[in-house]
């Protein structure tokens, strides 16, 4: 590895970071629903996003997850502004980003990056990787020494590329290499900041290991902080220090890895752990707690009063149709570990005495089940 | 994952093709260089036949329009001299003013036979017809790509109301019946420039051809890449583009313009044919070129008014017209498969 590609010093993995890099307090994104005849006006909104705080710290990398069409990708979009914020703040070392035009953000964007989703159309099929990777620094008027060109050549040779590649075109790579030329450009500007939008998703679940443990190295070595966004649980836990977990457009938890992933308090991040499919063996089966919600997450056009985990929650009670749970830190959570919930569940991830099974359907379903042969019995 | 050496050795391109593979492998070791789509698309173009004999025409129609002056000093006749009426051309023409020869007066003298009435050159007068309706096609066709171009890419990539109002524009231009405006307009827009009384020079005449087919020609395209640049905005690496810092200029110059070539390559060469068609129908129906400028449209005019008495005179003309169409469109057909193989006929 070239010494002009590392930042200053190594960050260690542990946990929070002293010194804050970005800042999102009360980020709010609302999409504008147009209506009526013969005048169009606004009839509601899409609340993608709805009072995010968040932070980042300096060579930090924060996992945030959730259902589909909960505001993670909006939420990484409105960081590196490709969408305008509703409402709230954004601010970046310092500085206050949140409605900056083109020429303010000027100086901060070659610090704040992206690594798109989809590597077959974050790359412009009509470019070499050359250009490609080139071009933000083109862009930024940043001139490496020994060029550009040499510049590009280690980069590609960093992100596990033969340097010889330069000439080729997009179409000629695997959707594991594309990836990796996206994470090269977005590391051409040395950035402090990356936000990665579900960047191994798309990709072959054996590539997805090689990208996620290139992005390791990546912020490893050159103290990249990382806004990683993604819906696959086990890739964050291996991938991040602190973990937020959103759901429909609100963080409901927020903690270091350990506090989620083991001591989780929000009933919502209960259950999507509970979720996670596992191979295990038959004696290990019933070693974690088992949760199924029903139904589907509410229309963000309409999200229900108070919380809003509320219409699905098994524990929902009158305080949290009327009360919206702030995120706070609650008593026996460890420094960090933040939870908006009016009726927190306990601490661990241990099966419960009772299975928490909200689908009618699978409810039944299983009933059935355990009484057939009860019935067998009783006939015979 | 497979290394990239190997990838390119399976490459599907590169199997498909023998002849390449072998070359890539012997080129190997010296550089690894990737075929942009460009070059796939002319190595596909190379392999298909009806493509490279119809370019080949369309190509020989461009040469032959362009050394039209130099043909005709070989050849040793003009467009403009009245034969029948030369000393050293005696009993061209008939009593009824028709040729007296064979076919049309076909001869070693005059090769294409020579004009019924007026006794011109038909070789001559074709020549220079072909080269005059090409170069106003062409200029014509470049304005409309231009201007579709741009109006496409505003409006494809700045979207909303902007997109919006042009959309409206573009559909009531739409809405005009071509040549019926095209006959209405054309002495209208001559009279801007000079007074009914005098007489219009032939270039003013050209420039009002161009003008008011220039009008009415470049909506298609302006959809066409619309549509293409609505979809392409949407892309990640105009995201990435735009992450990056890029400007709007920029982005649309580097990002969406290369990826919108292909259309505006393949709607070019489909216009192209079409302009040229136009314009000879308006000389047809007396509102173009005017004697006695030599034009392809005019010819057909001349050989309607006397094909009962000289039905030669209509070959040499319509035959040309047809294989420069014909050609030109299967050459439009090509570019598209070459451009697309994926979508079917």
């Amino acid at each position: 590895m070239s010494d002009n590609l590392t930042l200053p010093e190594q960050q260690g993995a542990t946990g929070t970071s002293v010194e804050t890099l970005l800042e999102v307090e009360g980020l709010t994104k609302h999409f504008p629903i147009y209506g009526g005849f013969p005048i169009k006006r606004k009839v509601g909104a899409v609340q993608a996003v709805d009072g995010v705080d968040l932070t980042v710290g300096v060579g930090e990398s924060v996992g945030l997850v959730g259902e589909s069409g909960c505001g993670k990708s909006t939420t990484g979009r409105l960081i590196t502004r490709l969408l305008e914020p509703t409402g709230g703040k954004i601010s970046y070392a310092g500085q206050d980003i949140t409605h900056a035009s083109r020429r303010q953000l000027a100086p901060v964007r070659s610090e704040i990056q992206m690594i798109f989703q989809d590597p077959y159309s974050s790359l412009n099929p009509r470019q070499t990787v050359g250009t490609i990777i080139k071009s933000p620094m083109e862009v930024n008027g940043i001139n490496p020494e020994g060029g550009r060109e040499k510049k590009v050549r280690e980069l590609l040779e960093l992100v596990g590329l033969n340097p010889e590649h330069y000439n080729r075109f997009p179409h000629e790579f695997s959707g594991g290499q594309r990836q990796r030329i996206g994470v090269a450009r977005a590391l051409a500007l040395n950035p402090k900041l990356i936000v990665a939008d579900e960047p191994v998703s798309a990709l072959d679940v054996s590539i997805q290991a090689q990208v996620v443990n290139l992005l390791q190295k990546v912020q490893e070595e050159m103290g990249i902080a990382f806004l990683f966004i993604a819906h696959d649980l086990a890739v964050v836990r291996h991938f991040s220090q602190r973990v937020a977990v959103m759901y429909l457009g609100k963080v409901v938890e927020v903690g270091d890895r350990d506090s989620i992933y083991n001591r989780p308090r929000h009933p919502y991040t209960h259950a999507l752990l509970s979720a996670v499919p596992e191979v295990a063996v038959d004696d290990e089966a019933d070693d974690k707690e088992r949760i199924r919600l029903a139904g589907d997450v509410p229309s963000p056009i309409h999200p229900p009063s108070g919380c809003r985990f509320r219409t699905r929650c098994w524990k929902a009670q009158d305080k949290c149709a009327s009360e919206e749970p702030p995120l706070i830190q609650l008593s026996g959570n460890r420094e960090g570990h933040l939870t908006a919930c009016h009726f927190p569940e306990d601490p661990t991830t241990e099966p419960r005495a009772e299975d928490v099974v909200m689908d009618p359907a699978l409810k039944a379903l299983e009933d059935g089940e355990t009484e057939e042969p009860a019935a067998k019995t009783a006939g015979d | 994952m497979t290394s990239p050496t190997k990838a390119e050795g399976s490459g599907p391109s590169v199997a498909l093709d023998p002849e390449l593979a072998s070359t890539t492998e012997a080129d190997k070791p010296k550089k690894l260089e990737g075929r942009s789509p460009g070059q796939l698309m002319w190595q596909r173009f190379r392999r298909d036949r009806t493509g490279m004999i119809s370019a080949g025409v369309v190509i020989f129609f461009f040469v032959v329009s362009a050394l039209a002056p130099v043909i005709s000093s070989l050849y040793g006749k003009n467009p403009y001299t009245l034969y029948a009426q030369e000393p050293d051309y005696p009993f061209l023409l008939d009593d009824f003013a028709m040729p007296t020869g064979t076919f049309g007066g076909v001869s070693g003298e005059f090769w294409f036979g020579v004009e019924p009435k007026l006794g011109r050159d038909v070789f001559t007068m074709l020549l220079y017809g072909i080269r005059n309706s090409l170069y106003m096609a062409l200029v014509l066709t470049t304005l409309c790509v231009v201007t579709g171009v741009l109006i496409g890419l505003v409006s494809g990539y700045f979207g909303g109301k902007v997109d919006y109002w042009l959309g409206r524009v573009t559909d009531f231009f739409l809405s005009f019946p071509n040549q019926l405006f095209f006959i209405a307009f054309m002495p209208i827009v001559t009279a801007m420039f000079v007074s009914p009384t005098d007489e219009t020079p032939t270039y003013l005449r050209v420039v009002a051809i161009i003008l008011v087919m220039w009008f009415l020609g470049w909506m298609s395209l302006a959809r066409l890449v619309r549509g293409s640049v609505l979809s392409l905005r949407e892309r990640e690496f105009v995201e990435a583009a735009k992450v990056s810092g890029a400007s709007r200029w920029r982005i649309v110059r580097k990002e969406i313009l290369p990826n919108v070539v292909t259309p505006i390559l393949v709607q070019a060469t489909y216009t192209l044919p079409s302009s040229i068609l136009n314009i000879a129908f308006l000389s047809f129906v007396g509102v173009g070129l005017v004697e006695p400028t030599p034009d392809w449209g005019r010819m057909f005019a001349i050989g309607a008014d006397t094909y009962e008495q000289d039905p030669a005179f209509l070959l040499f003309p319509g035959a040309a017209l047809v294989i420069f169409i014909l050609a030109f469109n299967l050459l439009g057909d090509s570019v598209r498969d070459a451009f697309d193989p994926k979508t079917g006929r």
